[in-house]
């Protein structure tokens, strides 16, 4: 059973914006959309790895810094005419807090 | 219960009015689509090379039938509309059957006129229209010899071509003494004839026919004067008539066409009606091009979005005959007070005709030369002054292949399919042709989004293009002829422009909602040029959106390919101290910089910096007296500057110290795209000034000023401004001209491409010919100048904005 982890407060992420999640084996980065929801992706990009914390969101989606890809944030697949999907991980908001399941 | 959405006529328009739906709204309706042919929707413009044995018909169709079931389209072939009743709704059809709707959509093109001359319906007196005609003509072409084409227009001529490459004997029957009497004017219509006589087709111009003679099968052609030719095949091509009997019947009122308001609407608001069979404000179209814009209004509407309208198109048109290169666009034969430029080489079968007013396009005639025909249709759209380079216009544009294409005028068609196209993506002909065949693809929009080529720095673009017409055939979109922002909203940059300087707008939000917005919170492509638009209208009231920024000016340095960023610190006009050197070395060793180089604007570039560490670097910039050198910003970047007059035996005045003025006024400032200055002490020009947005070019008795220059993609040299004596007028002049850019320019649009597009002598009315307007701009530029010159790197490095830099830390 995965265990949720307590990683930040709401407001700590930009709106239409993102965060860095670093853990010992990984790097996240964490959305949240104008609507307050909150997703979270492995930080990278299916098309060359480019860092996707630091692309810019709308709607639901992130387009990546390097080279415009759009990758949907809630299913981590790329949009078409591209192809590829960045691992996705489950997000939870409870009391403003945002938890994470790894 | 969803609405359900009818579709009279399985072709061009209609079909792509439904591709256009489902982008935007898949969902919205069930989907009936009735066609007369047996076939599912294929590229009608096609037909010619299918003729011509080039193709083969299954290499036109646009949408299987799989497509249609795809999208649950439910698809009846081979049945045809034979009554509306629009008191039930419903349809009646050839078989018997009857349909309802709720919305309809008549898109029933048009057919063929055939002149009503006795004889006129023997067995073998066809139109060229569809498959079917094509498939007569071939098998005629295959048991007779004798061809008679009636009607010396684009579609007669491509028949005739069609005919004789099969093995005919084709006359091609005109009424008048020119061909293409619509397309082109006289000297290019007499090279055509030549040309195609040479190929073997032979002309009766000015020949009125009265009969066709006969049994029940055609046997020949009987003229006006009483003189007759032999003929097994008759094709009659003379012009079409929109498809409107239908329409008419059920009272939708008709004039030359269905006529249709610039939502694509019938007088029946049930009922819209697109493609060749309409009239819209007096025209009917006969070009795939303009369908395919009021398939994309008609679409908006349906899907309730309710903003879009057609204004009407420019159209220009080609012929596909292979070998035969000819153009022609708007008002080709000029009015009175019209300037026209010719170049005409008669030996080479070259001739090009541009037709002028107040120096900008109104029309273009080209044959055995049309390489730039796409150029010109752009400029003549965009209502472009040329007078900066019409001198050389009428030798093309020599952009094409730039970047290491080689020979672009070598035919681009005949590459190998290995050949390097698009250099930033390395994407070759042969995966672009496969994309447009196997995918379908018919815009640069499309091609770029499905192969990437063309979709970095563009200059392969031309190419791309000439790929995108030898594939998939002339006439299609190329230049959309009133281009959105991009794909949230119809409105053009410059529509956005004005909306927040004259309405007032002042937030993102309020743009947004009162152009319509079909998007929440806007795409990657329009955040950054509204932010950029609102900052530079309203200085210090507009507060910056950071989210709204690419990530290089959200995070104030270059991001690199592996995730670390690149750190510029300014140097004013490229000078330097022991000390400032020393500090930037001590940075080095302490944050073990990978690597470190002199940038080609004269100042030093710190690589691979981790984000972390940003803030801390540039603590310790700071704290030697540097400022960001914004290297990442669509900003003020460098001043270029040369020894001038301190050192140089040949320095007129002192270039160095004037650059640092020009660096010193301008450092800070938001632009719609990068911004270049450099300041030279003599003619030799070794800041190169003469390629930069800005550039001066110091003499002995004074300042020139030059502007609109590029290096990079494109090289362009700048047009010289005007001359002044004094340091003081160069910094007015400088800031009056930046502060013009900055209100009207387009986002990502450099100075070069603005220059051009507006025209030199529309920047120099208000710069040199107008010292008021000249002094209201520099006192503009200096007001938001107080705003702008704060450096983000020291703010960031006090703690703003620490978030961005900062992971959160789990873990695990
Ligand atoms: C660092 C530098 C190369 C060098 O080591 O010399 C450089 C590096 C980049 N250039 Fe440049 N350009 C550099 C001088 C130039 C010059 C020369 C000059 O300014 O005198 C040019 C041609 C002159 C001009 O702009 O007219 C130049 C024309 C371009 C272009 C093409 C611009 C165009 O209008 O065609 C791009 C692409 C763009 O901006 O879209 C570009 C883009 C880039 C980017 C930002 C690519 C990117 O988007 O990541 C590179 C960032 C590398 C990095 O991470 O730091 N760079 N670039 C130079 C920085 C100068 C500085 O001190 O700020
Ligand atoms: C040989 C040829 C070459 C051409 N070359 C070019 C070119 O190079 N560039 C260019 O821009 N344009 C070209 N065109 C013109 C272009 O093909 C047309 O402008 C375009 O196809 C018109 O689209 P549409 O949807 O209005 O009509 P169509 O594509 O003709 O579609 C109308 C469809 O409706 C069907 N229909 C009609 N009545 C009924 C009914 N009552 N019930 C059911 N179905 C019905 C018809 O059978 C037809 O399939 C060419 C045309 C031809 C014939
Ligand atoms: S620094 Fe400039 S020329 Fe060099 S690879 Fe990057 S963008 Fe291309
Ligand atoms: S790495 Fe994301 S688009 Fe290339």
């Amino acid at each position: 059973m995965k265990e949720w982890i307590d990683v930040a407060g709401l407001e700590e992420i930009p709106r239409l914006g993102a965060r860095m999640v670093h853990t010992d084996s990984l790097h996240l980065a964490l959305f949240r959309t104008a609507g307050d929801e909150v997703f979270a992706l492995e930080d990278a990009c299916p098309h060359k790895q480019g860092p996707l914390s630091q692309g810019m969101v709308h709607g639901t989606s992130v387009t990546c810094p390097l080279h415009n890809w759009k990758i949907d944030l809630a299913s981590g697949e790329a949009l078409a005419p591209d192809e590829g999907c960045s691992r996705t991980f489950k997000t939870r908001i409870q009391d403003g807090r945002v938890y994470l399941s790894i | 219960m969803k609405e359900k959405l009818v579709l009279i006529g399985n072709g061009m328009a209609g079909v792509r009015t439904l591709e256009e739906l489902l982008k935007l709204d898949n969902g919205a309706y069930r989907i009936t689509v009735i066609g007369a042919e047996p076939h599912p929707n294929y590229n009608r413009i096609m037909l010619s090379p299918v003729l011509a044995g080039e193709k083969a018909v299954d290499d036109i169709v646009l949408n299987t039938r799989e497509w249609y079931a795809q999208n649950g389209i439910e698809l009846k072939t081979g049945d045809a509309v034979t009554a509306i009743d629009r008191v039930r709704r419903t349809l009646t059809l050839a078989s018997g059957a009857s349909v309802d709707y709720d919305r309809l959509l008549i898109a029933t093109g048009s057919t063929p006129f055939i002149i009503p001359v006795p004889g006129h319906d023997k067995q073998g007196v066809l139109g060229f229209r569809d498959i079917a005609d094509v498939e007569q003509m071939l098998a005629a072409a295959g048991q007779y010899r004798k061809a008679v084409v009636i009607g010396g227009g684009l579609l007669g001529l491509e028949a005739a071509n069609g005919l004789m490459k099969k093995g005919m004997e084709v006359t091609v029957v005109h009424l008048l003494d020119r061909l293409l009497e619509r397309q082109l004017d006289g000297p290019a219509s007499a090279l055509l004839k030549a040309s195609l006589e040479e190929r073997g087709l032979t002309f009766l111009m000015e020949a009125q026919t009265a009969e066709i003679t006969g049994g029940e099968r055609v046997e020949g052609v009987r003229f006006a004067d009483g003189s007759e030719i032999e003929a097994d095949l008759v094709v009659m091509a003379v012009g079409i008539r929109p498809n409107m009997a239908l329409a008419q019947q059920a009272g939708i009122y008709c004039e030359r066409g269905i006529l249709v308001s610039d939502t694509m609407q019938t007088y029946d608001p049930r009922v819209y009606a697109v493609g060749e069979c309409v009239q819209h404000r007096g025209t009917c179209y006969g070009l795939v091009a303009p369908l395919f814009e009021q398939a994309k209004v008609a679409a908006n509407h349906l899907a309730s979005f309710g903003i879009a309208r057609y204004e009407g198109s420019v159209t220009s048109t080609k012929l596909k005959v292979t070998g035969i290169d000819l153009f022609s666009a708007g008002e080709f034969i000029e009015a009175e007070g019209d300037e026209t430029l010719v170049l005409q080489d008669p030996a080479a079968g070259i001739y090009k005709k541009l037709v002028l007013r107040d120096n900008r396009i109104k029309g273009a005639v080209m044959y055995g030369d049309t390489m730039d025909g796409t150029w010109y249709f752009t400029l003549l759209r965009e209502g472009t002054d040329i007078s900066a380079f019409r001198s050389t216009i009428l030798f093309g544009q020599h952009d094409l292949g730039d970047a290491g294409h080689g020979d672009a005028r070598a035919s681009t068609m005949a590459l190998p399919d290995g050949a390097e196209i698009c250099g930033c993506n390395g994407v070759c002909k042969g995966e672009i042709v496969d994309a447009i065949t196997k995918k379908g693809l018919f815009t640069l929009e499309e091609v770029r989004a499905h192969t990437k080529a063309s979709s970095s720095c563009g200059s392969c673009t031309g190419l791309v293009e000439a790929i995108l017409a030898g594939t998939v055939g002339e006439g299609y979109d190329k230049v959309p002829s009133k281009k959105g922002m991009c794909g949230c909203t119809e409105h053009s940059h410059d529509e956005v422009i004005s909306a927040i300087r004259h309405g007032g707008l002042k937030t993102m939000q309020a743009v947004r909602e009162t152009l319509e917005w079909s998007t929440p919170d806007g795409c990657a492509s329009c955040r950054p040029a509204l932010n950029y638009y609102l900052l530079a209208h309203w200085p210090g009231e507009y507060r910056d959106d950071a989210q709204s920024r690419f990530i290089n000016e959200r995070a104030h340095g270059n991001i690199q390919k592996d995730g670390t960023y690149s750190v510029v610190p300014r140097m004013f006009g490229g000078l330097c101290t022991a000390d400032e050197l020393r500090a930037i070395a001590d940075v080095s060793d302490k944050y073990r910089v990978p690597e470190m180089k002199v940038t080609g604007g004269q100042r030093i570039d710190l690589f691979g910096i981790r984000k972390e560490d940003l803030p801390a670097v540039w603590r310790d910039l700071a704290a030697a007296g540097f400022v960001s050198g914004h290297a990442y910003g669509k900003a003020l970047r460098t001043v270029k500057t040369c020894a001038g007059k301190t050192w140089c035996r040949f320095g007129t005045q002192n270039s160095t110290a004037l650059g640092v003025k020009l660096e010193q006024l301008t450092w800070g400032s938001w632009m719609p795209h990068k911004f270049k200055l450099a300041v030279s002490g003599c003619p030799r020009n070794c800041a190169e000034a003469t390629i930069k947005d800005f550039g001066v070019v110091c003499v002995d008795s004074g300042y020139e000023l030059h502007v609109g220059g590029n290096g990079g993609i494109k090289v362009r040299v700048t047009d010289l401004l005007c001359k002044v004596q004094t340091e003081e007028e160069v910094l007015e002049y400088c800031g009056a001209f930046t502060q013009k850019y900055r209100e009207e320019a387009h986002y990502l649009e450099r100075t070069a491409p603005w220059v051009e597009r507006v025209g030199l002598n529309h920047i120099k009315k208000s710069i040199v010919d107008d010292a008021a307007q000249r002094q209201a701009l520099y006192e503009r530029f200096k007001h938001s100048q107080q705003f702008a010159q704060v450096d983000p790197w020291g703010q960031r490095a006090g703690g703003e904005e620490a978030h961005e830099f900062t992971p959160l830390k789990v873990a695990g």
